[in-house]
């Protein structure tokens, strides 16, 4: 218990030098930056750190404490760049003079564990998942679960919801696109990253996740579509878009929903994606944000977070194609630049 | 365990001229100066452990009172735990963290004691040194082991076995049916107490074999000369010879079993409910600010609620270390 905190500072420390030994190889031009926040993002940002290294200079030490830890550490400017999954309110934006923008897209998977039925047989919407988390629909063989699920068995067995019980950007999704189909779930639970859960049980981490619903038979949970891989065998349902068709979680359904959305006129670039209308958008989607000080401490390095970020939008989506996050839209990444540059002015 | 004899070995300035004084007069000099600085370090060693400890109490209570001015009493027995409405009450932690701890003491009592009864009075000579040992190793295992056990392992195992079988005998007892009924979902506050109870084992059970172990050998002898049986030997002699002891030791665990927080986080659940079941999922103090304080935005009514929250756990501790002092020091006086 106490003794992990040591260790984690530990680890940082460690981490921090090595970071520095490698970096103070690479010649003058060597820029390293920090940047914090995040979990759901730290997989990209890791890899694109690593690829970037040689052309741009930049040395990235990025920590995954959490997207709310990420929003502290940048308003207190101890790091270069904050990553958040849940955008920053627009006062708060100004007040700590930081600009935000999207770095990809991800989305949220509902997994489920039912003795005989595999990925994509299961078919699910919003307003079942959301009686199902609110308590509400607690059987499996629930007939609006059966009207929707012609043909398939369902067992007589009780729906065991599993909840991230961590602060986390994921829930933040998760309850942002249930309030927004449920108006029963909007007033009774809310939006938030952390919210007070009337039905199951909490787990620790995406795994944790995932171990319980795989421990449960019986048992439905939310996890990020890059966690689900064929190594974690989760079996995944399908989930009704917002035209009526039930869609799968995949990397096209995803891209769908990030293009159809209405970019420019959201401010801050913090707009919604999840429910998008379009055929074949799967509803759960969120962009993670980037959150950069106006007026950083040290400038260089404030032109080295851009510098990489740059690096990334040009030549990053195949990597996060492979770790199954989307890439922006090209307009989107367009727009982000113009931002850049009324910041470097 | 070993600060208790750090009270008796500690220096005493008090005493150091007289041994000085017996020094020849050439050494005397250096040799005083020696022991000024080391009664020095010794002073500040023995001031800093209470000014942090003096230090993390205020600043718990300050980082706490936004939660304690905005909620006033009403945070001790609020069940609501809501960050979108930021309404925050710390009752379901305060009976999750409670009620986890004393039915692992439950579990945990009787078998450390049949340990140490064991190790002292029945183990052949040969065996005591390796059990000792391996309990006190025990002792040593990380939380993070135990949690990933229980999750993995025991808590499926409980759910399978013990769960269905709790729920086909005591629970169809009336009147108490509603506290082994099962619930769905393999992770409660049972499973919690069973992953405690075999964390705290090791330390009250090495503790209550070193007090065992420190009952005078001729009180012993002359009982089992008037013809008593270990048994008898163990309930009127040593029990009662040890009795504030044994209870200091029980309390020990008790105060590890409270703040434990990375085992109990994998088996309890999560869930901000009171439920008598014992099979329902519950929460505890430690867990809640552990999974929640990441994530909490600096300033913000959360933040200062897991932080009041923290506050009343160092409180629960502290009494519960408090009374095990007591006890402890009464039997060193005796």
């Amino acid at each position: 218990m106490t003794h992990n905190r040591p260790v984690a500072t530990f680890a940082i420390y460690v981490c921090t030098a090595s970071a520095m030994l490698m970096s103070g190889g690479r010649g003058v031009h060597a820029q390293a930056i920090t940047g914090a926040g995040s979990t759901f993002a730290q997989p990209i940002y890791q890899a694109w750190a690593d690829t970037s290294k040689a052309s741009t200079g930049v040395t990235l030490n990025y920590q995954g404490v959490g997207s709310g830890a990420g929003q502290k550490l940048v308003v207190q400017r101890t790091v270069d760049f904050g990553a958040s999954d849940a955008p920053m309110a627009a006062d708060k934006l100004a007040s700590s003079k930081l600009m935000q923008f999207p770095a990809v897209v991800g989305a949220v998977d509902i997994a489920f564990n039912l003795p005989g039925v595999a990925t994509d047989r299961l078919r699910l919407t919003g307003g079942l998942v959301a009686g199902i988390y609110l308590g509400t629909i607690t059987k499996w063989n629930d007939p609006a679960i059966a009207k929707i699920n012609i043909g398939l068995k369902l067992p007589d067995l009780a729906i065991a919801p599993v909840y991230r019980a961590d602060g986390s950007g994921t829930t933040f999704v998760f309850t942002s696109y249930l309030s927004k189909v449920s108006a029963d779930f909007k007033s009774k639970v809310g939006a938030d990253k952390a919210v007070s859960w009337p039905a199951g049980t909490g787990a620790k981490g995406t795994a944790g996740v995932a171990g319980a619903v795989k421990n449960t038979p019986g048992a439905i949970g939310y996890v990020e579509s890059a966690y689900v891989t064929p190594q974690n065998r989760l079996t995944t349902a399908e989930l009704q878009g917002h035209d009526g068709h039930f869609v799968r979680p995949t990397l096209a359904s995803f891209a769908v929903a990030a293009a159809g959305a209405d970019w420019a006129n959201a401010q801050n670039f913090a707009v919604d994606l999840n429910d998008q209308p379009g055929a074949g958008a799967w509803p759960i989607v969120s962009a993670t944000f980037v959150l950069l000080p106006t007026n950083p401490t040290d400038p260089a390095k404030g032109a080295a977070v851009l510098k990489f970020f740059d690096w990334a939008f040009n030549n990053g989506d195949a990597t996060a194609k492979t770790l199954q996050y989307v890439a922006l839209p090209a307009t989107v990444k367009a727009q982000i630049r113009t931002a850049w540059k009324s910041l470097a002015k | 365990m070993s600060e208790g004899h750090f009270g008796r070995a500690a220096f005493l300035p008090g005493s150091l001229p007289v041994a000085a004084g017996r020094a020849l007069p050439s050494r005397r000099r250096s040799q005083d100066l020696g022991d000024r600085i080391f009664a020095f370090c010794a002073y500040f060693a023995g001031l800093f452990v209470l000014v942090l400890l003096g230090s993390i109490i205020v600043l718990l209570f300050i980082g706490g009172l936004p939660a304690f001015r905005a909620f006033g009493f009403h945070f001790l027995v609020s069940p609501e735990w809501n960050p979108v409405t930021e309404r925050f009450g710390a009752l379901v932690s305060i009976y999750g963290t409670v009620a986890s701890s004393l039915l692992a003491l439950l579990l945990a009592v009787p078998l450390a004691f049949g340990v140490a009864f064991f190790l002292t009075e029945l183990a052949p000579a040969w065996m005591r040194r390796p059990v000792g040992t391996a309990i006190e190793l025990l002792a040593a295992v990380p939380s993070i082991i135990y949690g990933m056990w229980g999750f993995f392992i025991l808590a499926p195992a409980i759910g399978h076995t013990v769960k269905p079988w709790l729920a086909s005998t005591l629970g169809q007892l009336p009147g108490v049916s509603g506290i082994f009924r099962g619930a769905p979902g393999d992770a409660s506050i049972f499973t919690a107490a069973v992953v405690l109870a075999v964390m705290i084992t090791p330390f009250i059970a090495a503790t209550m074999r070193d007090v065992f172990l420190s009952v005078p050998v001729i009180f012993k002898e002359s009982a089992f000369g008037l013809g008593c049986t270990p048994w008898e030997v163990m309930a009127r002699v040593v029990l009662p010879y040890t009795r504030t002891s044994v209870v200091g030791g029980v309390m020990l665990g008790l105060g590890r079993a409270l703040g434990e927080t990375m085992a109990v986080t994998f088996v309890i659940g999560n869930t901000n409910r009171i439920s008598p079941n014992l099979f329902a999922p519950g929460n505890t103090i430690a867990s809640l600010v552990a999974l929640e304080f990441p994530e909490a935005e600096g300033g913000s009514l959360q933040l200062s609620s897991l932080l009041a929250l923290g506050f009343i756990l160092f409180v629960i501790s502290f009494v519960v270390l408090a009374i095990s002092r007591t006890l402890l020091v009464q039997r060193v006086r005796q």
